[in-house]
C-alpha cells in the first residue's frame, strides 16, 4: 500500500471561522441548509446530506481551568479498517491507496446501512439523491495534487495535508509541546482508535471533551454483516435489503437519542 | 495615537506580529474579526513562543487561543490600563533608556497645569468643553525652548506628573471597576511588563472595543503611554496595532472619508478667521506657525527653509496642502489666486459633520439628500431607530450596493416591523415617506480595480476576478460619471461660484471604465511641468505650484519605468522577504505610506547611540546609523532624518517635539492630557475614580435619553461574528454563510438567564430608551457577571450586524445603541450602554 496521507486537525490552532465548512460547499457544490438559530454557535447539529463536514462547539467549565471552549471539526474519519465499507452489500465504498474511504453514488441503493455501522454516525442519506453521502477527503482535488478544500481554505494553520506518517511525528511534538504548556491532558486521537484513521486530530483535552467517543466501538450488527450476509451478498441482496430495512427500525428504537436519520437530508 | 507619536495609524504590520513576544488583544475579538491576520499570531508562538493575553468583556473565539484571558466590563479600559502603568513605575518595570531618550518623560509642565477629582484645568462645566492653555510645557526665555530635567526628579516634569496622576489606579480600586479578578489582573500585568525587558518586545492589538466609547481616544492614548515606558514603540514585534474593521479604511481615512480633514490628515478649511486665506491657512494647520512673521507666501516659505517654526516634519503642510491644490484645480491653481484655495469648501467652524450629527441634522430636517455608497446606516447607525426616521425627511436619497439593503428599503412596510409597540419609538408607513430613492448597483470587489490600503498601511492593487453581474458598475465608474455629468452642466457658467466645478482637474482616462491607474498617478503626484510622477517621494513636494500631489503621504508610490511606462509600485508582488534577520518586511510587495516604511518610528529599534542593538535583541534591529555613509541603513527606510547624526535624529518626527508624549501638551486632545477613568454615559455604577460621572468633554446630543439603571439595569454591547461582515448587507445574501448565522441573538451569562428565567434558544425581547428589539438567547457560559464595587453587574452582548433582508435575518442591535460619541472623534459608544431583558 502506497504511503497514506491524511489531514492533521489541530485543535489548539482551530479559531471555529468555519471556513473549512463553506469551502467544504463550494467545492462539493452542496446547497446551504438553513437551521434556526438554537442557542449554539454550531447552527448545524450534525453532518446530513448538504453538509459533510462542521466546527462543534462545547463549552466546559471546571474550577481548575475555568471556561474552555472546545472547537471541534467534524467529517469522515477515513478509518483504514472502515466499517461502512463493510457493511455495504452493493460495494459502493472504496478505499485509494493512500487511505480515502470513497463512496460511489451510482451503486448506493440508499439502504442506509453504513449510517448505522459507522461508529462516528458520519454518513448520512440525501432524499434528493436516494443515496448516501459523506466527506470524499476531496480525492478528486488530492488526486489531482491539491489539497482538500478544507485545507486549502483554512487561516490559522489548523489543517495541514500530507504524508500520515510525517503528519503523526508533528501531531506527536505538538502534543509534547502542549502538555508543557497548560494543557497536561493534550492527546492524539485516531492514531490508534478503531486500528487507526486517516485523520488525525490534537486535542487540547481528552476526546469526550469534545464529543468524540473515548473508545469508538464497532457496533455488534457490523459483525452479522461482515462474518454471514456479505460473503453471500451476490445471491442474498433482496434477503440482505429485508434484513436492512428489519435493523433500519430495530436500530431506530435502540439509538433514540440520535436524530431522525431517514430525514438527515434536510432538503 | 496622533497626540503621543504624530501619526494615529498602525505602526506595524500583520506579519510583524510574528515578531512579539506578548501579545496583547484588547477591545478586539481578532480571531473572529481578522482571522487571517491571526494567523501571524500563531506563527509568532511556533517560532518564538509568543503568548497571547486576551482582555475582552466575553470569553470569544479569540479568548480561546490565547494564553491568558482577562475579563473586563465593558467602559473601564482606562481603569484597567492606568492600573497598569502605576504597577510598571511602583515596580520600576519600564525601559529606562528607551524613555530618557525616546520620549517627553523629561520635559517640565507649566505650574498652572492642575488636575483634581477627575477634571483638568481650564474646564468650562456650562460649555463641557476645556480652554486648554495651561496644559502646556514650562520655556526658557526665549518662549521656544521647552525646559527639561533629565533626571526625571521635578515635581513638574511629565514623568512626576504622571506617577501622580495613575497613583490612584492601585490593583484593588482598578479591579472593583472593572470587574477583573485580581488573580488574573496580576497574571496580565506579569504576563505583558515582562515587556518592559530591553531584549522583549510586546505589541498591543485593538479594534473597535477601544474607540468606540466616549473616552475612546483616551483609551488609546493610555496604550501609548503603556508602550512607551516599556519601549515597545518603533520595534519589530512592538507598537500599537489598531486593526482595522474593513480591508480599506486606512485607505480611507487616507483620502479623508471623514469631515474634519483633506487628504493626507490635514485639517480641513473652516470658515473662521485663522483659515481665510492660504497663508492664514498653512499658517494654522503648520504645528507652531500661528505667530511665524510672514506676510506672504514667499515670507512664509523662507521662514520654512530656515527651520521655523519647530514643528517636527509637519513644518513642510504648505508644501502638501499647495501641491493638493494644484492636483485638483491645475491650471487654475496659480500664485497670484492663492493656489484657488478659496475653490476648497470651508465647513462651518462651530459645527460638527459627524455621523452622529449628520442624522441628527436631517431629523431636523436641515438636509435634502444623501448618498450612500458602502454603508448601510439603518443596521450600522447608532440609535437606527432614530436615523431610520431621519432618513424620511430627506428628498432624495441614493443608495449604491450589491443588494437592495435595508437602508435602500428603509421605506418599505418590513422596515417600520417592530417587535412590540413603544410610544417612543415613531412607526411610519410608505405612504408617509416622500423620499426618492435611487438604487445604484454596485459591483462587488472582484468585479473591479483598484487599490486598497489594509490595516498595516500597506497599499495593494487588486485585479479584476470577474466581470460585473448585470449592469452593476464600480464605485469609481459612479463617480466619475456623475463629476463629468455635473462639470457638463456648468461648463458655460460665468459665475464665480461655479468655478470650483468648472475649473476641476478631471480626467481618467478615455473609456467608459475610468483606469485606477491614472487616480493613483495623481495622488502619488507629479511634476506639472511634464507630467511624470515624483518618485523621490514627498520630500520632494513644493509650494511653488511646480508640483501637484493629490495626498502626500501617497508621494512616490508610483515611478516612471526606463521604458518610460508608468511602474505603479502597489502592483508590485514581490514574495521575498528582505530583512536579512527574518523579520517578514517584504517591502516589495505592494507598497506602504509614508515611503514604504513598514513599521514607523523605526529609529527606536536600536539604542541611542545609532550603531548599538538594544541588549539582547540584534534580530530586531531595523536602521542604523552608518558613520562612513553619514546616513541611516538597514532593512527597513528610516523614519527620521536620512542624514540626521544620532544625536539629532529624533524618533517622532511628526510631533513638534520629536520625542513620544507621555503628557499631550495643548489642542491635542479635547478632555485632557492624561486618560482619566470616566464611566460610560450610560453605566450601571457609578465612578469609582472621581466624582465626575462620564467624560466631561463629551457633547450630549440627546439628554431625554440617557437610560437609567432603575429600569435598565444591565450592561449592553455590540460586536460581530466571523461569519458576517460589517451589516451584514453582503454575507446575509450568501446563502453558505446565511446558514452558519442565520439569526440575531444575544449572549447572556447562565446567572442573568435564571434571574430573568431565560433558557438557551428562548425568544427575547432587549429594550433600551431608544427602543426595542426580538432576538434568540444563547445563555453561556462565556459570558459571567462582573462584580463591580462588590455588587454583581450583568451584561447582554448583542449582534449588531442584522437586518430585515437577506437569508439570515433579525432585528439591528443598533436600534438600541445611544447617539453618544467620543470627546475627540465623535465615534459613537456602540460597546456600553444600559439595556433590559425579557422573555418575550
Amino acid at each position: 500500500m502506497a504511503r497514506s496521507l491524511t489531514n492533521l486537525y489541530d485543535v489548539s490552532k482551530c479559531t471555529a471561522c468555519r471556513g473549512c465548512l463553506v469551502a467544504c460547499k463550494d467545492s462539493n457544490q452542496l446547497p446551504a441548509v438553513i437551521e434556526p438559530f438554537k442557542g449554539n454557535y454550531a447552527t448545524h447539529e450534525d453532518t446530513n446530506g448538504n453538509t459533510y463536514t462542521l466546527i462543534r462547539f462545547i463549552e466546559h467549565e471546571d474550577p481548575v481551568d475555568g471556561v474552555r471552549w472546545n472547537f471541534l471539526k467534524w467529517q469522515c474519519m477515513h478509518c483504514f479498517d472502515a466499517e461502512c465499507m463493510k457493511v455495504c452489500p452493493k460495494n459502493a465504498y472504496t478505499k485509494t491507496e493512500w487511505g480515502a474511504t470513497i463512496h460511489d453514488e451510482d451503486k448506493c441503493i440508499g439502504c442506509q446501512y453504513c449510517t448505522y455501522a459507522c461508529p462516528f454516525g458520519i454518513p448520512k442519506y440525501r432524499k434528493r439523491t436516494d443515496t448516501v453521502t459523506k466527506c470524499t477527503l476531496c480525492y478528486e482535488r488530492v488526486e489531482e495534487g491539491l489539497k482538500p478544500a478544507c485545507v486549502r481554505t483554512c487561516p490559522s494553520g489548523a489543517l495541514t495535508f500530507g504524508y500520515r506518517d510525517e503528519l503523526l511525528q508533528q501531531a506527536e511534538e505538538r502534543v509534547k509541546m502542549l502538555r508543557a504548556n497548560g494543557f497536561p491532558r493534550a492527546t492524539i486521537y485516531g492514531k490508534l482508535e478503531l486500528g487507526g484513521t486517516n485523520k488525525i486530530y490534537v486535542l487540547t483535552d481528552t476526546p469526550d471533551k469534545f464529543g468524540l467517543p473515548v473508545e469508538p466501538k464497532v457496533s455488534a450488527n457490523t459483525w452479522v454483516w461482515q462474518d454471514w450476509v456479505q460473503p453471500y451478498a451476490g445471491w442474498l441482496i433482496p434477503i440482505a435489503l429485508a434484513a436492512s430495512a428489519t435493523s433500519f427500525v430495530t436500530n431506530r428504537i435502540l439509538d433514540s437519542k440520535k436524530k431522525n436519520h431517514a430525514e438527515g437530508g434536510h432538503e | 495615537m496622533s497626540p503621543a507619536f504624530g501619526r494615529g495609524a498602525m505602526t506595524n504590520h500583520m506579519v510583524d506580529l510574528k515578531n512579539t513576544d506578548v501579545a496583547l488583544i484588547m477591545g478586539s475579538n481578532m480571531a473572529e474579526n481578522h482571522p487571517i491576520g491571526m494567523k501571524w499570531l500563531g506563527e509568532g508562538r511556533r517560532v518564538r513562543g509568543t503568548k497571547i493575553i486576551h482582555v475582552d468583556p466575553r470569553y470569544t473565539r479569540t479568548s480561546v487561543v490565547a494564553d491568558v484571558y482577562a475579563p473586563m466590563r465593558s467602559g473601564t479600559d482606562i481603569a484597567f490600563l492606568g492600573g497598569m502603568i502605576k504597577y510598571i513605575l511602583d515596580n520600576d518595570l519600564y525601559h529606562k533608556e528607551y524613555v530618557n531618550a525616546y520620549t517627553n518623560a523629561a520635559y517640565l509642565v507649566a505650574d498652572e497645569f492642575d488636575f483634581e477629582d477627575g477634571l483638568f484645568s481650564g474646564y468650562n462645566a456650562d460649555k463641557r468643553s476645556y480652554d486648554n492653555t495651561t496644559w502646556d510645557y514650562q520655556y526658557d526665555a526665549d518662549g521656544t525652548t521647552i525646559l527639561k530635567d533629565p533626571t526625571l526628579t521635578n515635581p513638574r516634569c511629565v514623568f512626576e506628573l504622571m506617577k501622580k496622576h495613575f497613583s490612584r489606579y492601585d490593583i484593588d480600586s482598578v479591579c472593583k471597576i472593572t470587574g477583573t479578578p485580581k488573580n488574573k489582573y496580576l497574571e496580565v500585568l506579569k504576563l505583558f511588563c515582562t515587556t518592559g525587558a530591553p531584549n522583549k518586545v510586546g505589541n498591543i492589538m485593538y479594534a473597535m472595543g477601544i474607540t468606540q466609547h466616549t473616552v475612546g481616544s483616551q483609551n488609546v492614548k493610555a496604550f501609548t503611554i503603556v508602550q512607551m515606558l516599556l519601549g515597545n514603540m518603533g520595534r519589530p514585534g512592538g507598537g500599537i496595532n489598531a486593526l482595522r474593521g474593513e480591508n480599506n479604511v486606512q485607505g480611507a481615512t487616507d483620502m479623508a472619508l471623514l469631515f474634519h480633514i483633506i487628504p493626507g490628515y490635514i485639517d480641513s478649511p473652516m470658515n473662521s478667521k485663522p483659515h481665510k486665506d492660504l497663508l492664514s491657512f498653512v499658517k494654522a494647520v503648520t504645528p507652531g506657525a500661528a505667530n511665524v512673521q510672514a506676510n506672504n507666501m514667499e515670507e512664509f516659505r523662507a521662514a520654512v527653509a530656515a527651520g521655523i517654526p519647530n514643528s517636527g516634519f509637519k513644518i513642510n503642510s504648505s508644501k502638501w496642502v499647495v501641491s493638493l491644490l494644484k492636483s485638483w484645480w491645475g491650471d487654475a491653481s496659480k500664485p497670484e489666486n492663492d493656489f484657488a484655495y478659496h475653490y476648497l469648501p470651508k465647513r462651518e467652524a462651530t459645527k460638527n459633520y459627524s455621523h452622529i450629527a449628520m442624522f441628527e441634522a436631517m431629523d431636523k430636517g436641515e438636509i435634502e439628500g444623501l448618498f450612500v455608497m458602502g454603508t448601510n446606516p439603518v443596521v450600522g447607525g447608532p440609535n437606527a431607530n432614530k436615523e431610520q426616521t431621519g432618513l424620511s425627511k430627506l428628498k432624495w436619497m441614493v443608495s449604491c450596493d450589491l443588494w437592495l439593503n435595508e437602508t435602500a428599503e428603509f421605506w418599505t412596510y418590513a422596515a417600520w416591523e417592530r417587535p412590540v409597540e413603544n410610544d417612543k419609538v415613531k412607526i411610519l408607513s410608505p405612504k408617509d415617506i416622500q423620499t426618492e430613492v435611487f438604487f445604484l448597483p454596485a459591483a462587488a470587489v472582484f468585479e473591479k480595480e483598484g487599490t486598497a490600503a489594509q490595516t498595516g498601511r500597506w497599499v495593494q492593487y487588486r485585479w479584476k476576478g470577474a466581470e460585473p453581474v448585470g449592469d452593476s458598475r464600480s464605485d469609481l465608474w459612479m463617480i466619475d460619471h456623475m463629476a463629468r455629468g455635473i462639470m457638463d452642466l456648468y461648463k458655460d457658467s460665468t459665475r464665480p461660484e461655479d468655478e470650483p466645478i468648472k475649473n476641476l482637474t478631471w480626467g481618467y482616462g478615455h473609456g467608459d471604465e475610468p483606469e485606477p491607474i491614472l487616480v493613483g498617478h495623481e495622488y502619488s503626484g507629479y511634476t506639472v511641468a511634464d507630467n511624470k510622477p515624483i518618485s523621490a517621494g514627498f520630500a520632494a513636494l513644493k509650494d511653488d505650484g511646480s508640483t501637484a500631489c493629490g495626498c502626500w503621504i501617497y508621494c512616490g508610490q508610483m515611478t516612471t519605468k526606463p521604458d518610460g511606462s508608468l511602474d505603479y509600485k502597489p502592483m508590485h508582488r514581490d514574495n521575498v522577504d528582505n530583512s536579512k534577520t527574518g523579520l517578514g518586511l517584504y517591502s516589495n510587495w505592494g507598497w506602504c505610506w509614508p515611503v514604504n516604511r513598514r513599521i514607523i518610528y523605526n529609529r527606536c529599534s536600536i539604542q541611542p547611540d545609532g550603531v548599538t542593538p538594544w541588549p539582547g535583541d540584534d534580530d530586531r534591529v531595523l536602521i542604523r546609523w552608518d558613520a562612513a555613509a553619514g546616513a541611516w541603513v538597514g532593512d527597513d527606510v528610516c523614519d527620521t532624518g536620512k542624514t540626521s547624526p544620532p544625536d539629532k535624529a529624533n524618533p517622532f518626527i511628526m510631533r513638534p517635539e520629536g520625542k513620544g508624549c507621555f503628557f499631550a501638551a495643548k489642542g491635542s486632545f479635547k478632555d485632557g492630557p492624561f486618560p482619566e477613568h470616566y464611566e460610560p454615559w450610560e453605566s450601571p455604577v457609578r465612578n469609582l475614580m472621581n466624582s465626575q460621572k462620564f467624560n466631561p468633554a463629551t457633547k450630549v446630543w440627546e439628554p431625554e435619553k440617557l437610560g437609567k439603571v432603575e429600569e435598565y439595569p444591565f450592561i449592553g454591547t455590540t460586536y460581530r461574528v466571523v461569519e458576517h461582515w460589517q451589516t451584514g448587507a453582503l454575507t446575509r445574501n450568501l446563502p453558505w454563510l446565511a446558514e452558519l448565522m442565520p439569526n440575531m441573538f444575544v449572549e447572556i451569562s447562565e446567572e442573568l438567564g435564571k434571574l430573568r428565567g431565560i433558557d438557551n434558544g428562548d425568544k427575547i425581547i432587549m429594550s433600551t430608551t431608544r427602543g426595542d428589539i426580538e432576538a434568540i438567547a444563547c445563555v453561556t457560559k462565556r459570558i459571567k457577571p462582573y462584580i463591580v464595587d462588590g455588587k454583581e453587574v450583568h451584561m447582554v452582548g448583542a449582534l449588531w450586524q442584522f437586518g430585515f433582508k437577506g437569508y439570515a435575518t433579525g432585528d439591528p442591535a443598533n436600534r438600541l445603541t445611544p447617539h453618544v460619541g467620543d470627546a475627540n472623534t465623535m465615534i459613537p459608544e456602540y460597546k456600553a450602554w444600559l439595556c433590559d431583558i425579557r422573555r418575550a
